[in-house]
C-alpha cells in the first residue's frame, strides 16, 4: 500500500519489469545464435497465453469474479481468424454476407469485438448469478460453445480447421516467426499498458471494490453490474485478440482451444503467476508452458508434478512467482 | 401517534401530508422472511433535519427495516418515497445516488484498501460515472482532498494510510461514519453507529453526529439510551414490526405502554 513511495523510486518490482522485457526483446536473436529457432516459437506461445491468461487476471484476479469460461473467448477469436480465412481462400463469404479476409488489421479487431460482444452476452446472464452459480454457468457456457464448433461440420467439426498460411499485415511478414514474435510481444505490451493505467484507474477502483464487498459498493451507489459487465467484455475481447495470435501462430484451429480444460490452464496460469498482479499472468504463463515443455518429454502425466507444484503456490505464495519476484511486502497491485 | 394503515395510494403520495416537509416517509411497510414477520405495517416519517431515533428490543425488525429503506431488500407491501418521489421500485444503489446513505451495523468496509481509499470510493461513487479507464484514481486530487478532510473530520486524520482491515473497531465505525457522509447524503440511515464502542469512542460520536444535526436528516437505530435520549428530536418504538408509538424524547420517556414493553421503567 505505500503507493507513495513506490511511484518514483526504483525498486525491486521495477527491476523485475527491466529484467522480464530485456530478456523478451533479446531472446530471438539470441536464440537464432544458439540455432534453436524451435524457442521462439515456444516464446510466442507464451507470450499469447500470457495476454489470455493477462485478461482473465482482470475479471479474476481483480473483480474477484471467477470465471470457468475464459478459453470460450479464446477459441471464438482464433475461429473468427480461421473462418475468415478460409472463406478469404476460396473467394466466399460467411454466412454469405460477410466476404472473408486475411488482413491482420481486419480479422484481428474483428475476433476482439465478436469475443468481446460474446463476453458481453455471457457476461449478461452469468453476472446476475454469483459464487459457485457463477463459476458453473460461465463452464457451462463455455462447453455449448464448445460442443457447436464440434459439431459445425462446414468449418471442420471434431477435426478443427487448417489455415493456409498467416494473417498479412502491411511491411511485415508474418510467417517469419521472429517477426510474428515480436508482433505478439507488442500487442501483449501494449494490453498490458492498458491494464496497468485501467486497474488504477476510476474503474479499476470499482472492480476492486466489487471484489473486496460488492454490497458496500451498492449501497455506496454504484451500479456494480455494469462495471463487472464492461469488465468481464473487455477481458473477453482480450482473450479473443489472444485466439487470433494462436490462430496464427499454429494456422489451425479446432474446438480444444475452448475446452473447459483449456479454461482451467489459463486459470492456473493465473494462480500459479499471482492473482490480482496483472503481469504475474504472463510468469504464471511462461511457468506453465514450460514445465508442460521440460516434464512432458519425460513423462505424459506431466500434471502430477504441475498438481503439487499449484497447491504450494496456492498454499504459501498467494501473489505466486510474480509475487515472490518482486517481494511479497510490494506484491499487491491491488 | 400510530399512523393508522391502509393509507391508499393517492393519500400516501402527497409529500409532507401535515404541513412539515417528509424528507423519507415509510407507508405501511411489511416482510416476511418464512414463517417469522419481520416488518409488519411499519409506518414512519423522517423530516429534513431532524434526528429520529429507532428502538425497540432485538427482533423488533429495526434492521429490517432500515434495509427496505435503502432499498437493499424489497419490501413484500408498501411504500417508499424518498424527497416526493416514490422510491419503493428502485435498487440501493439507485437510492443512494440520491441522497439516501446507510451505514451497517456490522462494519462494511473494503478492509484491504486503507481508510482513504474507503472515503475515496464513496465520493467516486457520487462524481458521476466511473468508465474512466486511465487516469490514476489514487492521485486524483478531487477524490483524495475531500477524503482527507472527512478523515480529519471525523478523527481518522492520523490513519489515512492505514488498512481498514486493520483499524480498531471504533476507527471502524468512525470511518464507516466518514464514508456515509462522503457520499453527500439528504438523510443517513445509521444501523447502530456506537456498537461496540466504548465510552469515549461513543461520546465523540455523539458530539459528531450532534454536529451534524440540521444538515442532514438522520434515522438512527441504537441501543445506546444515553445516545437515543441527547441526540434524537423524535423517537419511535418497534415493537415485533410496528411502531407502537412515536413522539418527543419526553413523551416516550412518559409514556407508560413503552416503559412496560421496553424501557422497563428504567429511563
Amino acid at each position: 500500500m505505500a503507493d507513495v513511495t513506490r511511484s518514483s523510486a526504483f525498486t525491486r518490482r521495477h527491476a523485475v519489469h527491466l529484467g522480464a522485457l530485456v530478456f523478451l526483446v533479446l531472446m530471438p536473436p539470441v536464440a537464432l545464435v544458439l540455432d534453436e529457432p524451435f524457442y521462439v516459437s515456444l516464446a510466442s506461445r507464451i507470450l499469447i497465453y500470457g495476454l489470455a491468461a493477462a485478461s482473465l487476471d482482470l475479471i479474476l484476479g481483480f473483480g474477484g469474479m471467477v470465471s470457468f469460461g475464459h478459453a470460450a473467448f479464446f477459441g471464438t477469436g482464433g475461429y473468427v481468424v480461421g473462418i475468415l480465412f478460409v472463406h478469404g481462400f476460396e473467394g466466399t463469404a460467411f454466412l454469405g454476407l460477410i466476404p472473408g479476409s486475411d488482413s491482420g488489421l481486419i480479422v484481428w479487431p474483428a475476433a476482439a469485438g465478436v469475443a468481446g460482444l460474446l463476453a458481453l452476452i455471457i457476461g449478461s446472464v452469468s453476472l446476475r448469478t454469483g459464487g459457485v452459480y457463477f463459476i458453473m454457468i460461465t463452464l457451462a457456457f463455455a462447453q455449448m460453445l464448445y460442443f457447436f464448433f464440434v459439431s459445425l461440420e462446414a468449418y471442420g467439426g471434431d477435426d478443427g480447421l487448417s489455415m493456409y498460411g498467416r494473417s498479412q499485415i502491411p511491411w511485415m511478414d508474418l510467417s517469419d516467426d521472429t517477426t510474428f514474435y515480436y508482433v505478439c510481444l507488442a500487442v501483449l505490451l501494449l494490453f498490458l499498458g492498458f491494464g496497468h493505467r485501467a486497474v488504477g484507474s476510476r474503474f479499476g477502483m470499482v472492480i476492486r471494490g466489487v471484489r473486496e464487498n460488492e454490497r458496500r459498493m451498492t449501497a455506496l451507489g454504484f451500479p456494480t453490474y455494469r462495471y463487472k459487465l464492461a469488465c468481464f467484455s473487455i477481458a473477453g475481447a482480450a482473450a479473443g485478440l489472444a485466439g487470433a495470435l494462436i490462430a496464427n501462430q499454429t494456422e489451425f484451429v479446432s474446438p480444444s482451444l475452448m475446452h473447459w480444460t483449456r479454461s482451467g490452464e489459463i486459470m492456473v496460469m493465473v494462480i500459479l503467476g499471482g492473482m490480482g498482479t496483472l503481469f504475474g499472468p504472463v510468469f504464471g504463463a511462461a511457468a506453465f508452458l514450460l514445465l508442460e515443455e521440460v516434464l512432458s518429454a519425460w513423462t505424459e502425466h506431466w500434471m502430477i508434478v504441475l498438481g503439487p507444484v499449484l497447491i504450494f503456490v496456492v498454499l504459501f505464495a498467494r501473489r505466486g512467482i510474480y509475487g515472490w519476484l518482486i517481494g511479497a511486502q510490494d506484491g499487491s497491485e491491488s | 401517534m400510530v399512523e393508522s394503515t391502509g393509507l391508499s395510494a393517492d393519500e400516501a403520495a402527497v409529500p409532507g401530508i401535515d404541513g412539515k416537509t417528509d424528507l423519507l416517509r415509510a407507508r405501511d411497510l411489511r416482510k416476511r422472511f418464512g414463517a417469522i414477520v419481520a416488518v409488519d405495517g411499519l409506518s414512519l416519517e423522517l423530516r429534513s433535519g431532524e434526528i429520529h431515533a429507532m428502538i425497540g428490543p432485538n427482533g423488533a425488525g429495526k434492521t429490517t427495516a432500515i434495509a427496505q429503506l435503502s432499498g437493499e431488500l424489497t419490501a413484500d407491501s408498501g411504500s417508499v418515497w424518498f424527497a416526493g418521489q416514490d422510491v419503493t421500485g428502485l435498487g440501493a444503489d439507485t437510492r443512494a445516488r440520491l441522497g439516501l446513505a446507510r451505514s451497517f451495523q456490522i462494519t462494511s468496509l473494503f478492509r484491504g484498501f486503507t481508510a482513504e481509499d474507503n472515503v475515496s470510493m464513496a465520493i467516486q461513487a457520487h462524481a458521476g460515472h466511473s468508465f474512466r479507464f486511465w487516469r490514476a484514481a489514487r492521485r486524483d486530487p478531487v477524490l483524495r482532498a475531500p477524503a482527507r478532510a472527512l478523515l480529519e473530520s471525523v478523527g481518522l486524520g492520523a490513519r489515512a494510510d492505514v488498512r481498514a482491515g486493520t483499524l480498531a473497531h471504533g476507527e471502524q465505525r468512525q470511518l464507516e461514519l466518514a464514508m456515509a457522509l462522503a457520499t453527500r447524503p439528504k438523510v443517513l440511515l445509521l444501523d447502530e453507529p456506537m456498537a461496540g464502542m466504548g465510552r469515549e469512542e461513543s461520546v465523540r460520536l455523539i458530539t459528531l453526529l450532534a454536529e451534524l444535526k440540521g444538515r442532514v436528516a438522520i434515522l438512527l437505530v441504537e441501543h445506546d439510551m444515553d445516545a437515543v435520549f441527547a441526540l434524537a428530536d423524535r423517537i419511535s418504538v418497534l415493537v415485533y414490526g410496528r411502531a407502537v408509538a412515536s413522539g418527543t424524547p419526553d413523551a416516550i420517556r412518559a409514556d407508560p405502554d413503552v416503559r412496560a414493553a421496553y424501557l422497563g421503567g428504567a429511563a
